[in-house]
């Protein structure tokens, strides 16, 4: 596989006493996207802000483009690494093109001027997701789905080389699901590393590559063809489905026939 | 909001603002003690002393508290929130207090209607200091500005205690109270040419470096941590926010007291005509919160002439209304 982009080894984290993240080590290749599962409380976002730089680790150590996370000056990161949070947060009175416009910042700063090529940039962003028939509206007149893609303009606009995705499914209906991940395909094969933590695990399944966490730990990292992977993933979803092939893809099937 | 996308272009709702203020400056010069008087010529003495630098001098304070409106509402992504919070109006009030308590000991008449020239220029330095005072306090317990929950519940704390301090000396010094209870509902009675000078001179350079952190605040609608993801060092240009909006508040009322809801409603007039970034708004909420107290001082001054109700008592009456109908349009399908 090609340059890794991020990497990360001995990752742990406590958040009140409970140990989130413990000794998690992965790094993120240029052109492959990952899918990051687990249950409820697995750690997957605490690993994720961690990865992002946004929260230091207690213990561990993280390289993002051959440096030092705690080495890269705030500005330079944001343009190497974009990072989008779980929904709910975003709440404001700002149009949607000028929040796909802040995706910009981190080259623009404070008070320098977008350019015609940041202009069309932010555009190709929302062409992306499908937002660009929104760009006069309220953020906080749209409904949960519409404000996810436009939120996950925002970060594709910052055309960072590794993308970090918080559950970019959330609210989304099944159609605009199929087309984030095939947006997140098209982001990798362009060269970026792109890590999403997704629930649904038939879309999960259609990843490059699993990385599998439960209780803090990465339990399985590896292709969905690796049967040792796909029986972990199994495992630390109690069994709740089974994996079985489906064409050219592995599904996901639920069991709700053991009482 | 009731309204998904910009009711009115940024030029109009600009133009009717600028419209609107020429047309209350012109009522405010023409309102007198004895009712309307058209007769500028005869009144020029009257107008160029007191109606002119007075009406002005309520425009500006309204746009520093406006702007301070704005800045707060984005600061802490809460459009209740107002420029008042974090221990400003306590603080200016017990730096009020406590020259007046001083004056009263030295044996000065109290009252501001009839305080000397000495005593007033103290109050308003006093209302300024204290202003900012309560701000400073207020960072120093919250430990800076990079935790905006501590913030304003540190705000919450120096406004009790500073509030039930100015109430202690209140108590031992009773005849104060008038002084202070003038000072609380705002007034617009004292302004000179001297006050209007020193307030816009304030506003050019305040509104100009506020709109240069006006993207921080745009940053900030996608929440605290993706504003880092973009590389914002939030904790440091929080707190520049906070000088800011400290500053613009200080200014204004140590000059016009606490003159309330200008800050919190001038921004809701704005967002409910327009959608713009925190740049327009910012300069936009100076604009309106200028209107909204200039009309109120108008209609202070005019409703029961000779008599004048105090000017704070209006805003509140004028930005409870706008409030209440945006609520009843809010609830309304849209």
């Amino acid at each position: 596989m090609s340059a890794d982009l991020l990497t990360a080894s001995g990752l742990s984290l406590s958040l009140g006493g409970r140990r989130v993240v413990d000794g998690v080590s992965l790094s993120l290749h240029a052109g492959q996207w990952v899918a990051l599962v687990g249950p409820n409380g697995a750690g997957k976002s605490s690993l994720l802000s961690i990865l992002a730089g946004l929260r230091p680790p207690d213990e561990g150590l993280i390289t993002l483009a051959g440096r030092a996370m705690t080495q890269w000056p705030a500005r330079d990161r944001a343009r190497q690494l974009a990072w989008l949070s779980q929904q709910g947060e975003a709440e404001g009175d700002i149009a949607v093109a000028d929040v796909v416009r802040l995706g910009r910042l981190p080259h623009l700063g404070l008070i320098g001027q977008a350019g015609p090529d940041d202009e069309q940039i932010v555009q190709a962003a929302m062409a992306e997701t499908e937002c660009l028939a929104l760009a006069g509206r309220r953020l906080s007149a749209l409904s949960g789905g519409e404000r996810q893609r436009v939120l996950l303009a925002r970060a594709l606009a910052v055309q960072a080389p590794v993308l970090l995705l918080d559950e970019p499914t959330t609210h989304l209906d099944a159609p605009h699901q199929h087309d984030l991940v095939r947006s997140l395909v098209r982001q990798a094969r362009a060269g970026r590393a792109v890590a999403a933590v997704l629930h649904d695990l038939n879309l999960a399944l259609a990843a490059d590559r699993l990385l599998v966490m439960a209780q803090g730990r990465l339990q399985a990292d590896g292709a969905p063809s690796d049967p040792a992977v796909r029986a972990t993933l199994e495992a630390v979803f109690a069994h709740a489905f089974r994996i079985e092939r489906f064409g050219q893809r592995w599904v996901a099937v639920p069991d709700l026939d053991t009482p | 909001m009731p309204v998904h996308r910009a009711a009115l272009s940024v030029p109009a709702l600009v133009a009717s603002l600028l419209g609107l203020s020429v047309l209350l400056l012109a009522a405010g010069v023409s309102a007198g003690s004895e009712g309307w008087s058209l007769n500028w010529r005869a009144d020029a003495d009257l107008i160029s002393a007191i109606r002119a630098p007075r009406s002005l001098g309520a425009w500006v304070a309204g746009a520093l508290l406006g702007l301070a409106g704005a800045l707060a509402q984005g600061l802490f992504r809460n459009p209740l929130a107002d420029p008042f919070l974090l221990g400003s109006a306590a603080g200016a009030g017990l730096g009020v207090v406590l020259v007046l308590v001083a004056g009263g000991a030295a044996g000065v008449t109290l009252g501001l209607a009839q305080a000397g020239w000495l005593l007033q220029a103290g109050l308003v330095s006093a209302a300024f200091v204290g202003a900012l005072a309560g701000v400073l306090l207020t960072l120093l317990l919250a430990g800076g500005a990079a935790r905006p929950m501590r913030l304003l519940l540190c705000g919450v704390v120096v406004g009790v205690l500073m509030g039930s301090l100015s109430d202690l000396l209140l108590i031992l010094s009773p005849e104060a109270l008038r002084g202070k209870q003038v000072f609380l509902l705002g007034t617009t009675g004292f302004l000179g040419w001297q006050h209007v000078a020193w307030m816009a001179g304030s506003l050019v350079w305040l509104l100009p470096l506020a709109r240069r952190l006006a993207r921080v605040l745009d940053a900030l609608v996608l929440g605290e941590a993706s504003a880092s993801s973009l590389g914002l060092n939030l904790p440091r240009l929080r707190l520049g926010l906070v000088a800011l909006m400290a500053l613009a508040t200080a200014c204004a009322v140590s000059q016009a007291g606490l003159v309330a809801f200008v800050g919190l409603v001038a921004p809701h007039i704005v967002r409910r005509w327009v959608v713009v970034t925190h740049a327009g708004l910012l300069a936009l909420s100076a604009l309106s919160g200028g209107v909204l107290l200039l009309a109120a001082d108008v209609l202070a001054r005019s409703v029961i002439a000779p008599q004048e109700l105090p000017v704070g008592v209006v805003t509140a009456l004028l930005g409870g209304g706008y409030l209440l109908w945006l609520l009843r349009q809010q609830t309304r399908p849209a």
